[in-house]
């Protein structure tokens, strides 16, 4: 099926319910299994136990940066292609994407305590992703105050666009800044330097997060489409009442 | 007279001229400076050390204040709609309103800045430097929130909404802002770096802030 066969919403909805249980069953499975590991995974030699909110944290973190990727994405469909179901994923993915961003910066910070002794600095790596949290609660603002969702929508696709170009720039910045003013306390995590009994439960993890992430999307994205016909409908029905 | 400068010049008439407010954003500098010395008591060696941070910080929410008119007005009485029916390229004109806008908003703040460092015991033979990265500096903080006011205005939406979409964006200007007037107060750190990355910062500001803030119009008001 094209992705023009989609901007037909029942298509979609048909799709959606085809592959949803499918998806919901393996992210299940794999969670399952994904956790297990993590568990039964060995404890660090320094941080003890504390080491397994990495499980948590790390693929949330992935997530709230692939997140807005999407959200941009979606931005690129609604305001050059016009495909009705860009906005509809834009919109669907903001709010799953601050979860994991929040996600991300909770476990961080409760990681943080018992590693750092604190829960939180104004280190590079943190104050980035909390001004990411900023952008994606601008962009739920938006929505919330929006009265029409076709004008939210581009709205909003222009916010995204513009956040998605300044995310590196703040990014950047923020590492300037930190330098400047204190030393790098950055947990340091190259991919090699883990050792393999941590590293296969995390890469379980991360891929069990991904598929949670797209079963919730598709899920609200269905839910969107719903919420958008019973919108037209009651209109519909206010103007029929009065004429 | 072209259009772009004829646009300018309207704009710039229509906030010096009686119910502009072209200074209201100054006169909300002065008072928050004023307000700090209250908050953080008035140690003279502290001001010396943040003093510039506090000036940055003052200007960044003074230029916020101001942004909420600058489509509002047009949009009410109908001549934005006339500007984006116009002969002359919606970016260009947009360009040309936050040109105005910053000549009548923020430059007055870039000129009182010196006097405000003054009673914030800011180094006087560094305050010229503040002066100049607050001068390099507030363009890039007029076209981003050119972007916000744009959006806010295609939603009939402004203030707080306004400031939540602006101010994650703005926080790259604020942090090169305060380090470059930080060198030039207490740091041993250069100078050049953060002045010229702020300069960049402000450049690429100038190209993106007019075309987002098109597009916003265009798909809002459409």
């Amino acid at each position: 099926m094209a992705v023009i066969d989609l901007a037909n919403p029942t298509r979609f909805l048909t799709l959606v319910n085809r592959v949803l249980p499918w998806l919901a069953a393996l992210t299940i499975v794999l969670f399952a299994f994904g956790l297990t590991r993590a568990m039964s995974a060995p404890d660090d030699y320094q941080q003890g136990a504390t080491v397994k909110i990495m499980f948590l944290h790390v693929p949330a973190a992935w997530l709230s940066m692939m997140g807005w990727g999407l959200m941009s994405v979606a931005a690129l469909g609604t305001l050059v292609w016009r495909h009705p179901l860009a906005d509809v994923a834009g919109k669907a993915a903001a709010p799953i994407g601050a979860a994991f961003t929040f996600i991300c910066l909770v476990t961080g910070s409760l990681w943080g305590r018992p590693t750092w002794g604190t829960y939180w600095v104004w280190d590079a790596r943190l104050t980035s992703v909390l001004v990411l949290f900023l952008l994606y609660l601008g962009v739920l603002a938006l929505y919330w105050t929006a009265e029409d969702p076709g004008r939210g929508s581009r709205a909003a696709a222009v916010l995204t666009l513009v956040g998605a170009v300044n995310i590196p720039i703040i990014k950047f910045s923020v590492d300037w800044w930190n330098t400047l003013h204190q030393p790098a306390s950055i947990l340091r995590m190259g991919g090699s330097a883990i050792d393999p009994s941590i590293l296969w439960p995390l890469l379980i993890m991360a891929v069990a997060f991904t598929l949670l992430f797209f079963a919730l999307h598709l899920a609200a994205m269905r839910n969107e489409i719903l919420r958008r016909r019973v919108r037209s409908m009651r209109i519909i029905q206010a103007q029929e009442v009065r004429a | 007279m072209s259009a772009f400068t004829a646009l300018v010049v309207r704009d710039m008439r229509l906030a010096i001229r009686v119910g502009g407010g072209a200074l209201m954003g100054a006169l909300f500098f002065l008072i928050v400076v004023t307000m700090m010395p209250f908050a953080l008591g008035p140690d003279l060696a502290l001001l010396a050390r943040i003093g510039p941070a506090i000036l940055w910080l003052g200007a960044l929410l003074a230029s916020l204040l101001a942004l909420d008119r600058l489509f509002a007005t047009d949009h009410e009485d109908g001549s934005l709609d006339l500007l984006m029916t116009g002969g002359m390229p919606l970016e260009l004109a947009v360009a040309a309103k936050a040109i105005a806008h910053w000549l009548t908003t923020a430059l007055p703040l870039v000129v009182i800045s010196p006097v405000l460092g003054l009673m914030l015991n800011v180094e006087l033979r560094a305050m010229g430097t503040v002066a100049l990265t607050l001068l390099a500096g507030t363009p890039a903080l007029t076209f981003i929130g050119l972007i916000g006011a744009a959006l806010s205005v295609a939603l009939r939406r402004g203030g707080l909404l306004l400031a939540v979409l602006v101010l994650p964006l703005t926080i790259p200007v604020l942090i090169f802002g305060v380090a470059a007037a930080n060198a030039a107060v207490v740091g041993p750190a250069p100078f050049g770096p953060p002045f010229t990355i702020l300069c960049a910062l402000s450049l690429a500001s100038l190209v993106l802030g007019p075309v987002a803030a098109a597009a916003a119009l265009r798909h809002g008001l459409e």
